[in-house]
């Protein structure tokens, strides 16, 4: 065996592999990526009912309702970035972080209904803790301004006009 | 007074090692025996002065020294001793110190257990060890000083997370740090060979025992992450694909590829810049992923560190390590000779064809981990890469690893036949071909099937290598027992990492079929899932230390007989205002089964209760065969050969400067 032809082997089988990786990654991106949507862009545009998505936000105080379906329980909550609010409904035991008023991001899709089926409910380590996109969709929407403490009560987002908002943080 | 001695004694360590970095280089470039000498002790001194250090941190975490701020924000008065010395480590500041000490011991470890070495080999090897642990040191000192003061020092500290209070997560950061740390090693051979443009046989038999080390730990840092989400999360499952987690999936994998191509370098001298350029990605990967992660730069929920000044000293010392080197590696290694010649069919071969397969896994890996972070500061996209992805792009690639693994081994080196391989194989096939069968029957999905039986084949063309070797059932049996006593160690071990692999695998295949059901239940109600009725027959009230625990009893009974009681428990800490879940899992060894009681609800005459029950097949098996993995490395490095007795180097006849 040449080296020559020893570093021919050593290339198809180089290339082989890689091209196998790179397109097994592209058709697991172009079926499996799960884009982060709030509240307000899920209800512009719904995301077609076949696509994971997370969705993320704040679980409005007072909305979590349950719900029984046979045996399994089901939970009810509302997400909202400020500016909408999703009904999520979610089949199993919200995770021990999960609090109304608090972050939360829910892994599903949206049900015919209109609203947002999660499979899964992933609730932050940290209390303070507010996802970046969340945070940033809040001051966008000029609800909050990060210099002026800490975000104003999750309930009040969807009511709350942006004069108030700037008058609750000011005066704080 | 002792935060200041540790801070002290971190300022000496942090000078050991600069001093240890630059002299032995000068040393060895001049052939200066006295500068090269000086080597070791440094080393020795760094490890002795960052052991002090260390210690005065424990102290200060024992004797609730609430001045230190590290030790107010992450420890508290009534917090068990166990977590007050575990704690050190739990927290930003004292795991990069943890880090710093590992690589002092690797440096120590290479001063002590590598006399055999030529002298200018050894000395460069410690001064690069002492380059990259004066940057980790000089960022603990400027960035994250653990021995920070406050004042007025409160009464009592605040670290009190009840989630982090686990045994498994105690003893989880040093094994993962000590497999991250040990492929420092290996990347310092790398440099130092790089330096001195010259890597032969005894240079890949010096490198081999620390790259097995650095996986051996590594391996057991991953099942311990692995399970201890298992058992503390309470969701069932048992990797979510975090970059966390990746950060460590991924130097497994590239040092995995090491392992094996170091192999080739010492019995064929070939691959030799190959593997230069591994040992230089395994330590990279481990040192992006680990700071990466810590730094919060890869957004996840475990990262608890998210400063981004300490983002740019990292990102500053990452750049001058992983380009650094490069540069180096691409200036030096056109000099490094070609090696040995083989065929495609042969020992060299299947460790390529390894190498391939890792490296693209590892490659799939990375860019799922890296795409969504590079896709939202980019192009401002937030998108997130799960479970289905992985599982879609790195199962594929996987399956022919398994078939290689499984005659790899059984290939002669040079050039070899493999009919006469495959001759030997048939009562594997047969194997293979009814755990094909059983698995068709057993598991839905075509991956786990697959999956399943290369498994099996893993396991049993192990298991027909080593039999083979000591002539099972063809000689007689003393004489096998013989022939095994004279095998060398490291056959059996890799064998029995081999078959680790397998039994990991069976495990995660089985995995896919595991049940869960969610139920709302009230006391003396029967569910039923997997064969199993589990009956909630009691929930109490019980007061702990610092928390009320909501105390669940269920029985499982199979056929009528019971098969055990168990106790899930959910507790609220009322000073937090937080609540852990406490899983309760009964195995037998081939299945698990595991309850988390959820929410009480109803009215206070006729409450509910939110159950969640798993059926867990084969679960135990994955992390029982990352330690079978383990073992097998461990053993590997008992072998005689590994130690002493390696070739001496041919004496070099004209010296290769490396200016």
């Amino acid at each position: 065996m040449k080296r020559k032809t020893r570093r021919l082997w050593l290339v198809i089988a180089c290339v082989g592999a890689l091209g196998t990786a790179a397109g097994l990654t592209l058709t697991a991106f172009s079926s499996n990526i799960q884009l982060f949507m709030t509240p307000s862009q899920v209800a512009a545009k719904p995301p077609p009912a076949d696509r994971t998505v997370r969705l993320g936000g704040m679980v409005v105080a007072g909305s979590v309702k349950r719900d029984h379906k046979g045996d399994t329980p089901i939970n009810r909550f509302d997400v909202t970035d400020g500016q909408s609010a999703v009904t999520v409904s979610f089949e199993g035991i919200l995770p021990d972080l999960f609090r109304e008023g608090q972050s939360v991001v829910a892994v599903g899709s949206m049900a015919p209904d209109g609203g947002f089926t999660a499979s899964e409910v992933l609730a932050k380590h940290d209390e303070t803790y507010m996802p970046k996109e969340v945070a940033e969709a809040l001051q966008k929407s000029g609800k909050w301004d990060p210099k002026f403490g800490p975000p104003p009560d999750a309930a009040s987002w969807n009511t709350m006009t942006q004069k108030e908002a700037s008058a609750t943080v000011q005066g704080k | 007074m002792s935060p200041e001695l540790g801070r002290f004694a971190l300022s000496l360590a942090c000078v050991f090692a600069l001093a240890q970095a630059i002299l032995p280089l000068i040393g060895a470039q001049r052939r200066d025996r006295r500068l090269m000498a000086i080597a070791p002790g440094l080393a020795v001194g760094q490890l002795v002065a960052l052991a002090a250090s260390f210690l005065c941190l424990v102290n200060a975490a024992i004797t609730n020294d609430f001045s230190v701020s590290n030790i107010l924000e992450n420890s508290a008065v009534a917090k068990p001793l166990l977590y007050k010395i575990t704690g050190v480590w739990g927290n930003h500041e004292g795991s990069i110190l943890l880090w710093a000490m590992i690589l002092g011991i690797c440096g120590a470890a290479v001063a002590a257990f590598g006399r055999n070495l030529p002298s200018a080999l050894r000395a460069r090897v410690l001064a690069v060890l002492g380059g990259v642990a004066a940057g980790f040191e000089l960022f603990c000192l400027t960035t994250s000083d653990p021995f920070d003061r406050v004042w007025p020092a409160p009464l009592d500290g605040q670290g009190m997370n009840p989630l982090l209070q686990d045994p498994g997560l105690a003893f989880h950061p040093p094994i993962l740090y000590t497999g991250y740390v040990g492929f420092a090693v290996p990347f310092a051979f790398a440099i130092a060979a790089l330096i001195e443009g010259r890597v032969d046989a005894a240079w890949g038999r010096w490198v081999r025992p620390w790259a097995v080390a650095a996986w051996a730990f590594l391996t057991c840092g991953i099942a311990l992450g692995s399970w201890w989400s298992y058992y503390v999360l309470g969701w069932g499952g048992y990797w979510f694909w975090d970059p966390v987690e990746n950060a460590s999936l991924i130097p497994w994998l590239s040092g995995t590829a090491l392992m094996h191509s170091a192999i080739v370098v010492e019995k064929r001298e070939a691959l030799k810049i190959w593997t230069v350029l591994l040992a230089i990605g395994t330590f990279s990967f481990s040192l992006s992923g680990t700071f990466l992660v810590r730094s919060g730069i890869l957004n996840s929920v475990h990262a608890f560190a998210q400063d981004p000044a300490r983002g740019i000293f990292i990102l500053g010392l990452l750049g001058l390590v992983i380009g650094g080197s490069l540069v180096l590696f691409a200036w030096r290694a056109p000099s490094l000779t070609a090696g040995g010649l083989f065929a495609p069919v042969s020992r060299e071969g299947a460790l390529v064809l390894n190498n391939i397969l890792l490296c693209s896994l590892c490659a799939v890996v990375l860019t799922g981990t890296m795409y969504p972070p590079f896709m939202s500061l980019l192009f401002g996209k937030t998108i997130s890469v799960g479970k289905p992805f992985f599982d879609a792009a790195t199962i594929p690639l996987a399956i022919p690893l398994f078939a290689v693994m499984g005659f790899g081994p059984m290939l002669p080196w040079k050039r070899a036949q493999l009919w006469p391989v495959m001759r030997r194989l048939w009562v594997v096939a047969l194997v293979t071909l009814a755990a094909f069968a059983v698995s068709l029957w057993g598991l839905s999905g075509v991956l786990p099937v697959l999956c399943a039986t290369f498994a099996v084949w893993v396991i049993a063309t192990s298991a027909t290598d080593v039999a083979n070797r000591i002539a099972l059932f063809r000689e007689p049996f003393s004489r096998s027992l013989q022939r095994a006593r004279s095998l060398p160690r490291s056959a059996f071990g890799a064998a029995l990492a081999h078959a680790g692999v397998g039994v990991t695998v069976l495990g995660l295949a089985a995995m896919s079929q595991a049940q869960h059901r969610v139920v709302e239940v009230h006391i003396g109600q029967t569910e039923r899932l997997a064969g199993y009725d589990w009956t909630l027959t009691n929930v109490q009230t019980e007061p702990g230390p610092n928390y009320v625990a909501m105390v669940a009893t269920i029985e499982i009974r199979h056929n009528g007989h019971i098969v055990t009681v168990m106790h899930p428990s959910k507790r609220s800490f009322n000073s937090q205002n937080q609540t852990t879940t406490e899983v309760s899992i009964h195995t037998n060894g081939l299945s698990d089964l595991y309850g988390v009681i959820g929410d009480r609800h109803g009215t206070d005459a006729d409450p509910t209760y939110v159950l969640r029950l798993h059926y867990n097949p084969l679960a135990p098996w994955m992390w029982f065969g990352a330690l079978i993995m383990a073992i097998g490395g461990a053993l590997s490095l008992s072998d005689r050969r590994m130690r002493i007795g390696a070739p001496r180097r041919a004496p070099l006849a004209d010296v290769v400067a490396a200016e």
